[in-house]
């Protein structure tokens, strides 16, 4: 990675989101679709957030979406209309029951919570790695989960909370899906960020140069936290209800994978597999209820219900089992012709 | 005194089922370093076998369940662990995880979400009393099955060639290949083996566990997922370790589904918060332990270069 050819690297990631952006609210598409495109976009914000703890690190994380969740449970309740509090979430303690607050507000509230939520977490956590990191993060969504799915003091409880302000438009979600790539980015070419992948590369070399290996992950860890919460508070602002179901164990297999097929080693990888997993989903979706024409013609009917949800599961095993490094085995965006092809980075494989 | 038997002996049957996922789990970790998520998926199948099998005598259902399990294990292990041979343990584990989603994806679209009920042996789960303490059969026999199977697989691991061949390759795969150690043999035995094991606990889990009498596409997730914490809290470098560790985890769920009370506002109160109190009990022995509660020594904690 020199420096020359450094910011180029996020011309990739950028465009893409913003051509995913302009695509989806101009008339190239059916309005219809305005939504699946949101959607991936706030995909592409939590995949991302993910990717700065577990591609910098080395380290998997099983309960990034602890994070996710609670900027999506701490946004949706404080923009619930404090008049429908008393009949939505009677339970509530007090203070969270008679304010509400605006949407930009409750954005920074679920980046703010689940930063720190990711800091008091990680401080413990950030000592383990290999499987033991994987297991008890992955211990710390049970947790999340669990609480989340039953006190009703800090939220709806087992039941579903509604009425949350559908305000995540088309250009919100493609400044929040920038914004945490931009921040991603900065931080994987800052300092910190490279004291992190040298320690992924090589951990004993890593210390022997000094580096704190527990403290670049926590910071790794709190700043992935807080990109999740906000990527949460953009999530529960698209759907306007939730569950704690809809940010535990689904959502971490899908973010997970999502990541692994793009490619765990770079950003690029990350917004990659990202979009190319949503807009599989959305196709065969589409595809089903038939309003994909070509496919129509060509089967001569709609595609076979339950396509999608195989479709997606079949990509998803068939790319990791045959491109273990992800559809961009790692590599940053670069343009072509510009350099010289780099081998391909050597994966570390702890 | 008879309700905490009566926990004691439940807690225990609990605790042999994941003890025999743990050991399913660990026999192909131990040839393949694969942490194998879609485990639960091979029980899936199996437990479907049953329950579409309801109205045909049980041997016959048994043996079809045992079938649909050994060939999905096979095919599992010709179509994706092979290939997969040299990836990262990163991506294996997301790789299972994707394929368990798809076997999932595949049942909910050719099943329905609605679970199917699953008939074995209805007598199996009656009652009896002994000394004041009622035991449905199916404890006593999970218990007895459990036995079986692992003096069964000492049997193999320890007295027959192949057994011998699989214990090598988990100690050390390169200089058992040097020794003439077949690597995919071994490999294959592994997974049948740990196949016929998820067999078994597709025929048990349905009659041990009340809220598993219904086979839908999430069948056994969650005992999946409870096994693979403890099998690394246990120690997953050591099948003796990593079965224990299942075993605690079973043990560790029964007795606090016994003894917490039912209601309770706050967290960690009351029953509803079970899975917290056990999430947070491993945190914490993952932090004392992170190279396993029942690893002797602490060698493990060294980095492997």
């Amino acid at each position: 990675m020199t420096d020359r050819r450094g910011s180029l690297e996020l011309i990739g990631p950028v465009l893409a989101l913003a051509l995913a952006g302009i695509v989806g609210s101009t008339g190239f598409v059916d309005p219809a679709l305005e939504n699946e495109f949101k959607g991936a976009l706030v995909s592409v914000a939590i995949v991302v957030a993910l990717y700065v703890f577990v591609g910098n690190s080395g380290v998997v994380s099983f309960g990034h979406v602890s994070f996710v969740a609670v900027g999506a449970f701490a946004a949706g309740v404080m923009t619930v209309p404090v008049a429908l509090k008393p009949t939505i979430t009677p339970g509530l303690f007090a203070f969270l029951g008679e304010h509400s607050v605006g949407n930009l507000a409750s954005l920074a509230l679920a980046a703010v919570l689940g930063g720190l939520f990711a800091l008091v977490v990680g401080i413990p956590l950030m000592r383990l790695s290999g499987l033991a990191a994987g297991i008890a993060t992955f211990a710390v969504l049970g947790v999340t989960y669990n609480i989340l799915n039953n006190w009703e003091k800090i939220g709806p409880g087992p039941l579903t909370l509604t009425t949350i302000p559908e305000t995540t438009g088309l250009l919100q979600a493609t400044i929040g899906a920038i914004a945490v790539v931009a921040v991603a980015f900065a931080y994987q070419r800052s300092r910190y960020g490279r004291k992190l992948r040298a320690s992924r590369e090589d951990p004993a070399a890593a210390r022997a140069a000094g580096i704190d290996i527990h403290r670049e992950r926590l910071w790794a860890f709190a700043l992935s936290g807080a990109l999740s919460g906000l990527a949460g508070g953009l999530l529960v602002h698209l759907a306007g209800t939730l569950q704690a179901r809809d940010v535990y164990l689904d959502l971490t297999f899908l973010t997970l994978a999502m990541l692994v097929v793009g490619g765990v080693g770079s950003l690029w990888g990350a917004v990659v597999g990202a979009l190319a997993v949503s807009a599989l989903d959305s196709f065969l979706l589409r595809a089903e209820s038939g309003e994909v024409g070509f496919v129509d013609d060509l089967l001569g009917k709609p595609l076979w219900g339950g396509s999608r949800l195989v479709g997606v599961a079949l990509f998803m095993a068939v790319v990791l089992v045959f491109l273990p490094q992800g559809l961009t085995r790692g590599r940053e965006f670069h343009l072509p012709r510009l350099g010289r092809r780099r081998a391909v980075a050597q994966e570390s494989s702890a | 005194m008879t309700d905490d038997v009566q926990t004691l002996v439940d807690a225990v049957a609990l605790g042999s089922i994941y003890a025999l996922m743990a050991v399913g789990i660990g026999l192909v970790f131990g040839v393949l370093r694969l942490v194998n998520f879609a485990y639960g998926q091979l029980i899936m199948a199996g437990a479907y076998a049953l329950a579409l099998t309801n109205d045909q005598p049980v041997l016959l259902s048994i043996a079809l369940c045992f079938a649909v399990v050994l060939a999905l294990s096979l095919a599992l292990e010709l179509a994706a662990f092979r290939p997969l041979r040299r990836a990262s343990p990163t991506t294996m584990l997301v790789a299972t995880f994707a394929i368990s989603y798809l076997l999932q994806s595949i049942a909910l679209v050719k099943f329905g979400a609605i679970g199917k009920i699953v008939v074995v042996v209805p007598k199996l789960s009656e009652p009896v009393t002994i000394g004041g303490v009622h035991i449905r059969w199916i404890t006593i026999m999970t218990i007895i099955v459990a036995v079986l199977v692992f003096a069964a697989l000492m049997v193999l691991l320890t007295k027959t060639t192949i057994g011998l061949h699989m214990r090598a390759a988990s100690i050390d795969p390169a200089t058992a290949r040097l020794l003439g150690v077949r690597a995919n043999a071994v490999i294959t035995a592994a997974v049948l083996v740990s196949g016929v094991i998820a067999a078994i606990v597709a025929v048990i889990l349905p009659m041990a566990v009340p809220e598993r009498l219904l086979v839908g596409p999430d069948f056994a997730l969650r005992e999946t997922i409870i096994v693979l914490v403890g099998v690394v809290v246990g120690g997953i470098d050591r099948l003796l370790s990593a079965t224990l560790g299942g075993f605690t985890m079973g043990v560790a769920v029964g007795l606090l589904s016994g003894y917490l009370p039912s209601s309770g506002a706050w967290p960690f109160t009351s029953s509803v918060y079970l899975d917290s109190a056990v999430f947070m009990l491993v945190i914490i022995v993952l932090l004392i332990r992170p190279e396993g509660l029942f690893v002797r020594g602490r060698h493990a904690a060294l980095e492997r270069v």
